[in-house]
């Protein structure tokens, strides 16, 4: 049990990632009822917009890592939300009033679409983020190691969860967006222009996926145009495990699974990692479909 | 004497729902400060009536005019805007939220106004909201949310309030009480057009009445006319 601590940093290094991504599925279904089935792929799309500035244009060279990490940040948020904008117009909105099943399958086929799209810009090889763009320090505590990398994937995910927090839940608009949750013909009756709810939660939920693609780009150093399939469905289980729809349990959940694959990993064995996750998944839909966060109050009289 | 045009305006209103018609070329008027109630059995289309006005269903034909503005071609948070407030069927309160969150809701459409002025007024109003006010609306009684249903719709200052079906389900004491605040509310200056299956009630308060049948106005009268109506005794009032 040496290295327990080490594992739980580790894990929840991983699992706030799982955490950021989990976020982005859990607003859409929040609002839309809907599974964005194309929100790994928008993942996948930070990580190589993060290539394009960090790799190919080498701006960890040029900027100093602060810098160009806080630069590149910015710049993946805003090109997937762009692209989570355009997914929304062609691949959703003509689609608001079919049938679920309607959404579902452009959902997958956004997907298939989105991932080649990747894969012909940059190839189907993996590609490789600068090594030495974060120096590599790694601190003693109590003799435990615990690296610079892990705490700044974990504590851009942790301020980057926070601010979303409070912006849900202490501004006009989160308010807005909380409502348009709950019951959407109610909050249009409150004056809420629920459409453009749905234009923002696809700006912020594809954002918080791009930024956790960089964020696992710099993390393990390489990247591959299909690494957002097992991210969104490791995502994905996650916001299930922690309710779907619930922005807290999104979290939780996420740092949950991490903290369950990496101990996984280290006690039980590394090859039964992705299928304890999904045992998971399966575990909460067969027993607790709700999540395990406490439900909430009846809806009804 | 200068013709003022009505607050609200239906011309031949027709809303479907899929191809069945639930209102069938309806039009009616509500002059500004008058208490009208839109009677009728279940599938009159009463509710339907209300969400066209309020622009959550698109009428497929007809007009509806809002103080000589013609609203069906706007969305429903521009109708919110213009002050025509629905309080709807079955309360609809936001449950997982607290009353005052649902309260602040109701006052969406005023961002950056000083919202503690009303808050005060609703909970003189309704002084159970105040002692309920962190508490979860979803965990409030039917009575208490359908006060949180009209005090949220309060919030918004409405020149035109629309309340649908808000004695459903409560206990005949808590009928009166809630029938004797919308009294109240309408004498402090705002319209409103009540939806109602407690004929009687409604009746009693209202100034005028519309009575609807399957999609089609059947009558429209003074209230204390409606009300000895045989026609309307016959087929709301329960009389013999």
């Amino acid at each position: 049990m040496a290295h327990f601590v080490e594992q739980i940093i580790f894990g929840l290094t991983v699992g706030s990632v799982y955490a950021l991504i989990a976020l982005g599925y859990t607003m859409v279904y929040g609002v839309m009822k809907l599974i964005n089935f194309a929100h790994g792929e928008l993942f996948a799309l930070g990580a190589f917009v993060g290539y394009i500035f960090l790799v190919t244009l080498n701006w960890g060279g040029l900027l100093g890592p602060a810098l160009a990490i806080g630069c590149v940040a910015i710049i993946v948020c805003v090109a997937t939300a762009l692209a989570g904008h355009a997914l929304e117009r062609v691949a959703y909105r003509p689609l608001r009033h079919s049938d679920r099943l309607a959404a579902v399958v452009s959902a997958l086929g956004a997907s298939i679409f989105l991932q080649n799209v990747i894969m012909v810009v940059w190839g189907a090889q993996y590609r490789a983020f600068n090594a030495s763009l974060l120096p590599t320090i790694v601190w003693r505590v109590a003799g435990q190691s615990v690296p610079l990398i892990r705490v700044f994937v974990f504590l851009t995910a942790v301020v980057t969860m926070a601010g979303l927090y409070l912006f849900i839940n202490r501004t006009r608009f989160g308010l807005a967006i909380r409502a348009a949750a709950i019951d959407q013909g109610a909050a249009k009756l409150m004056g809420v222009d629920v459409r453009k709810v749905i234009a923002v939660v696809f700006l912020i939920g594809p954002a918080l996926g791009g930024l956790a693609g960089l964020l696992v780009g710099i993390y393990y150093g390489q990247i591959n145009f299909n690494m957002g399939q097992m991210y969104g469905l490791k995502a994905f289980t996650a916001a299930v495990i922690g309710g779907i729809g619930n922005i807290g349990g999104a979290m939780i959940g996420g740092l949950l699974l991490g903290l369950l694959e990496t101990l996984g990993d280290a006690y039980i064995s590394g090859a039964w990692k992705d299928a304890l996750a999904f045992v998971a998944l399966i575990l909460i839909l067969v027993f607790r479909p709700t999540g395990i966060l406490p439900e909430r109050v009846a809806e009804k009289l | 004497m200068v013709e003022v045009p009505p607050l609200l305006e239906l011309k031949s209103l027709v809303v479907a729902y899929g191809g069945v018609e639930a209102v069938r070329g309806l039009s009616l008027s509500v002059a500004a400060g008058e208490l009208v109630t839109i009677l009728g059995a279940n599938g009159a289309g009463k509710s339907t009536t209300l969400m066209a006005i309020s622009g959550l269903v698109r009428p497929s034909g007809g007009e509806i005019y809002f103080k000589g503005q013609r609203i069906d071609v706007l969305r429903s948070h521009e109708v919110v805007k213009l002050g025509v407030i629905q309080s709807p069927e079955g309360r609809r309160v936001f449950g997982p939220m607290t009353v005052e969150e649902n309260l602040k809701l109701g006052a969406f459409t005023r961002p950056g106004q000083n919202l503690e002025l009303d808050l005060r007024r609703v909970y003189e109003l309704f002084p159970r909201l105040f002692e309920r006010k962190k508490q979860m609306a979803g965990t409030l009684s039917g009575g208490e949310q359908q006060m949180l249903a009209i005090g949220r719709a309060l919030m918004a200052q409405p020149k035109l309030l629309l309340l649908d079906e808000p004695s459903l389900g409560l206990a005949p004491l808590l009928v009166k009480s809630i029938f004797q605040t919308i009294k109240n509310i309408n004498q402090s200056g705002v319209t409103i057009i009540l939806v109602e299956q407690n004929a009687q009630a409604a009746l009693k308060l209202a100034d005028r009445g519309y009575v609807l049948d399957v999609g089609n106005l059947v009558l429209a009268d003074r209230a204390e006319r409606l009300l000895n109506n045989p026609q309307v005794r016959d087929a709301y009032l329960g009389a013999r």
